[in-house]
């Protein structure tokens, strides 16, 4: 397809036919920005407008209201439910505009909605919650009148204490049009190829079985769209995903759930997972209950038993034996670049060292705040560090060792927008990979039942046949898309202020940021 | 092949309405009546429980608040009259260190057993005071180990209460054993005695019960040695000095004593050790001012055999305007213990602040052999902390009615769950045995230490 970048002319020579391209018709997906609201009734919104039994129904705040949030359809007597989503709340106070002060018998009230109180913690707040959505419904920035806090969440450390130090004045002005947003994911000089993706995040791995077919189609074709990656998880390859396979990273962990020759030898990127953020040193865990027929099949095992992907990889227990895994996959899919996902214990740097020694491509780092699926909470909670100072480590230690070249370096775990992907780059990382935000883009309100009963009540993250009908493939593609797109815009405008020009630019920057907790003084020190 | 440490548990639902975090407000006077209600949409069917529950309504008092908080029926309530509330019940529960999100993991790991799973990833603060300024290690490809999750069953959670050799020793061809008497417990766990602020003497059969079932100890107070009977083996008396003298075959069926510090403690275990040389003696310091440089003081003696640092509920010393957390506290003692030489011939144990599985796990890596705990298990028995355990005056949680069947099941539910929760850290760091965790703090990473290697050089100084 024209937008992948992925260069195989020049190794027909060398490659076995079978893993020089994909064997199934590549699916193109357009990245056209197309509104895509709530699939609710009721878009929760920060601010709520009470209609007293004062109303005379004149439908004065009709007129008055250029957002649309007042609705009397022709004909009817009585206003249907407002669209509080499109009101701009305490912002519209001091506008002319404003329909409580215009109601003329005072029917109308403004007030917080109460919800804002429930939805939300202290990591994803409920403006932020919010503004995604609102990025996922329009494909843009949320406009500042709405009010939204969403830059950073509440929870006093890590990418929620650090800023940007933004130049007043920048020597040369840098154009949103001059943004070089792509990175490649393979920097270590090899045979294979050269992969770019246009964006620098990709999205991370969600099984079969953990998510619906359509929270996994929908992320396979907004990676399509935006030619970056959408990972399988390992819950093995399904079928539908063959029309994207060129934007699939198939992922291998140690239940080898579905993994097959034929299924590693489909994908670009190959990634192990040795250990994932959400529970590091305890491995995977599907719910008996999620374990349908579909499931069961797709992973070859029983219907309706726990499966396990026990901790760790016992044929891995050194560096020479992760080499060994790393060379099998080369050996079969000659073309595949290879990612190691590894979680961030107190000696994270020795692992990435070891990792790029092994000869993977990728060092894919998932801090222990990460995860999207069902999780003990002593593991969420307290194994494994927070990828904030595993990035800034690993990319120190990686630049010691002179090996920060040639290799990637990818972070997870608790990246939430644009202004998490930048800090994180800023830190060291090359890019970001994302999960909760997606889920959060397809209406996930964090609930944290995925794993309870039917599974997600959303219809997101459950294999249940009638909850997955919630939500259709377009319209969850849609959403991501969008997203995405506001996403690459802010990203684009954070690097505009900054005076760079490309993703790289900012990588290790870490003298562009400060830590509200910290003097900040070290450059004038030093 | 030794035998397994493996607690029965079977779900004990509670006695009390539960008190959930979320309930649907609900605006009724303006409905349409829709044929399609979003209600009976539910996932998880709460409303029609909700209807079934205020039917059955035996305490006025108490509503429905079971909702999972899903939002699916306040966003598609065709007239919008539904509302998601945080209900004031569930955040009145507890104080700022027994958070109502404790009470409830714990209300839940007492009913079921379970450990407690959820998803959407971690939702709490980046770091906090006390346990939560550390995280606990794993290992991963660079230091392996196949004590995951499927190597549990290897996974030693037993500790050796008492003196330890500080080197191997023979005696002929034959390895010496320790230098004085060692209680093994199968997980590094004593169930404390209770502030009478937090409970009511009835319960002590349940502790002692509790105790026996789940292969621990229970610390009771001297004066209820007449009722032990044959619990004997799993109770610790604690020995005030003008509490009644225990007969001596009394004495001769328990393992392990405790004694209140004072200036008399050493004559006092030299009298015991005298007649019952069988017995492990504790020594329970209290950490008030100077609290901690006593305890140092004490595990230096050659007659002290372990040391039962006690801080206050929340963890903190007692009494000081600047109090320090137990955490840091124990890894004082610790560290000051190694340096003196002395660590293997003190047992160290900690109480104070022990609220979940994590604090047992990060009380050991500070240093800590075991911990004690009770606050926990009055939770478990449904108590709300309301700070009003006297005689006539209401209880919410009626523990004044508990039978056995559910108070000594929903008790060693929770220790199960604890267990497991240990367990599954151990698995994560690599760690065969709960007695090589003690004081590896290379298994944990602490917030001032990490920010000062990363953002510390990035960034100048904390403020």
């Amino acid at each position: 397809m024209a937008n992948c970048s992925v260069q195989e002319n020049n190794l027909k020579d060398v490659l076995p036919e079978n893993t020089l391209k994909t064997r199934v018709p590549q699916t193109q997906v357009s990245r056209d920005i197309r509104p895509a609201p709530s699939r609710y009734r009721n878009e929760i919104s920060k601010t709520i407008i009470r209609r007293s039994h004062d109303c005379t129904k004149c439908g004065r705040c009709v007129e008055v209201c250029p957002h649309g949030v007042h609705v009397k359809k022709p004909g009817y007597k009585y206003f249907a439910e407002p669209c509080l989503d499109l009101c701009i709340g305490t912002a519209c106070e001091t506008t002319d505009h404003f329909c409580v002060a215009h109601c003329p018998q005072k029917a109308l009230r403004l007030v917080e909605n109460p919800a804002m109180k429930v939805l939300g913690d202290c990591r994803w707040t409920a403006d932020m919650m919010l503004a995604t959505w609102k990025m996922a419904e329009t494909g843009d920035i949320p406009p500042a009148e709405y009010g939204y806090e969403y830059e950073c969440g509440n929870s006093g450390g890590g990418f929620d204490r650090l800023r940007f130090k933004y130049p007043d004045k920048l020597a040369v002005a840098v154009r949103p049009e001059d943004v070089d947003t792509s990175i490649e994911l393979n920097r270590t000089g090899d045979s294979r190829p050269q992969v770019k993706i246009d964006v620098p995040w990709y999205g991370g791995g969600m099984s079969f079985g953990s998510v619906s077919n359509v929270t996994q189609l929908s992320k396979a074709r907004v990676a399509v769209a935006w030619n970056t990656f959408t990972c399988s998880g390992e819950g093995g390859y399904m079928e539908r995903l063959r029309p994207y396979d060129d934007h699939v990273i198939t992922q291998i962990a140690t239940g080898l759930f579905g993994v097959r020759e034929e299924t590693i030898q489909r994908v670009p990127i190959v990634e192990f997972k040795y250990a994932q953020g959400a529970k590091p040193g305890l491995g995977g865990h599907l719910l008996g209950e999620k374990n349908t027929v579909s499931v069961a099949k797709m992973r070859e095992a029983m219907l309706g038993i726990s499966l396990f992907s026990p901790f760790p990889f016992h044929s891995v227990y050194s560096i020479e034996d992760h080499m060994k895994h790393i060379d099998w996959i080369k050996h079969i899919n000659r073309r595949a670049l290879v990612s190691s996902k590894v979680s961030t214990p107190t000696d994270v740097d020795m692992v990435a060292i070891g990792s790029y020694a092994a000869g993977t491509h990728i060092v894919h780092l998932d801090g222990g705040y990460g995860g999207t699926g069902a999780a003990p909470d002593i593991a969420k909670k307290n194994i494994a560090m927070p990828i904030e100072y595993a990035i800034a480590k690993v990319h120190g230690f990686l630049k010691a060792e002179g090996a920060r070249d040639d290799v990637t370096l990818i972070a997870s775990g608790g990246i939430r927008n644009a202004h998490d992907i930048a800090k994180a780059i800023a830190l060291g990382a090359d890019g970001v990979v994302i999960g909760t935000s997606e889920l959060i883009a397809l209406g996930c309100v964090r609930c944290t039942r995925c794993s309870a009963g039917r599974g997600c009540p959303r219809g997101i993250a459950t294999t249940d046949p009638t909850l997955q009908t919630q939500m259709d493939i377009e319209w969850g593609t849609q959403r991501l898309i969008n997203l995405y797109n506001a996403w690459r815009k802010e990203f684009i405008q954070i690097l505009c202020r900054l005076g760079l020009r490309s993703v790289g630019e900012l990588c290790g920057r870490t003298d562009l940021l400060m830590h509200l907790d910290y003097t900040n003084d070290l450059e004038h020190k030093s | 092949m030794p035998e397994k440490y493996h607690i029965q548990t079977k779900p004990i639902p509670p006695r009390r309405p539960r008190i959930g975090k979320y309930g649907i407000v609900d605006w009724r006077e303006d409905c349409c009546r829709c044929h399609n209600c979003v209600k009976k949409a539910c996932v998880y069917d709460r409303h029609r429980e909700e209807a079934g529950y205020i039917h059955d309504m035996k305490d006025v008092d108490a509503l429905f608040f079971d909702c999972m908080g899903c939002f699916s029926c306040v966003q598609n309530c065709t007239k919008a009259l539904l509302s998601l509330e945080v209900n004031p019940i569930y955040e009145a529960l507890g104080n700022s260190y027994w958070t109502p999100d404790i009470i409830q993991t714990t209300w839940m790991q007492a009913e079921t057993a379970k450990i407690p799973v959820s998803g959407a990833g971690y939702r709490g603060p980046f770091s906090g005071p006390g346990f939560d300024s550390m995280w606990t290690d794993m290992s991963e490809i660079v230091r392996p180990t196949r004590d995951g999750i499927h190597g549990r069953e290897y996974i030693s959670t037993s500790v050796d209460l008492g003196r330890k050799r500080p080197f191997l020793a023979f005696e002929g061809q034959a390895l010496m054993d320790s230098d004085g008497p060692l209680v093994s417990l199968p997980m590094p766990l004593i169930i404390d005695m209770a502030s009478p602020d937090h409970t009511l003497p009835e319960l002590d059969p349940l502790f002692r019960e509790t105790a026996a079932r789940t292969g621990l100890i229970a610390i009771m107070d001297s004066c209820a040695w007449p009722f032990a009977e044959t619990y004997l083996p799993h109770v610790a008396f604690h020995l005030h000095p003008d509490g009644p003298e225990l007969p001596r075959d009394v004495l001769n069926q328990t393992r392990l004593i405790e004694l209140p510090d004072g200036p008399d403690v050493l004559k006092r275990i030299a009298a015991i050790k005298k007649d019952c040389p069988h017995l492990v003696v504790s020594i329970k310091v209290m950490l008030g001012a100077g609290g901690s440089q006593r305890a140092i003081e004490l595990a230096n003696l050659p007659a002290i055999e372990m040391l039962h640092i006690a801080a206050d509920p929340n963890g903190n010393e007692i009494g000081v305007s600047q109090p320090r957390f137990i955490k840091d506290i124990l890894r004082e003692t610790h560290v000051a213990l190694i340096e003196s030489g002395t660590r293997d011939q003190v047992t160290l144990m900690s109480s104070g602040g022990i609220a979940l599985a994590e604090h047992m796990a990060k009380a050991i890596i500070c240093g800590a052999d075991l911990v004690a705990m009770s606050l926990p298990l009055m939770i478990a028995l449904e108590c709300q902390l309301c700070h009003s355990c006297e005689p006539g005056m209401h209880c919410p949680a009626q523990l004044e009615s508990i039978n056995t069947a559910y108070g000594v099941g929903r008790m060693t539910n929770l220790v199960s769950a604890w267990h497991d929760q240990l367990v599954e850290v151990m698995g994560a760091m690599g760690m065969r045995e709960a007695r090589r965790l003690r004081g590896d703090v290379g298994r944990g990473m602490f917030f001032k230490e990490l920010e000062e290697d990363t953002f510390g050089k990035l960034f100048g100084t904390r403020k």
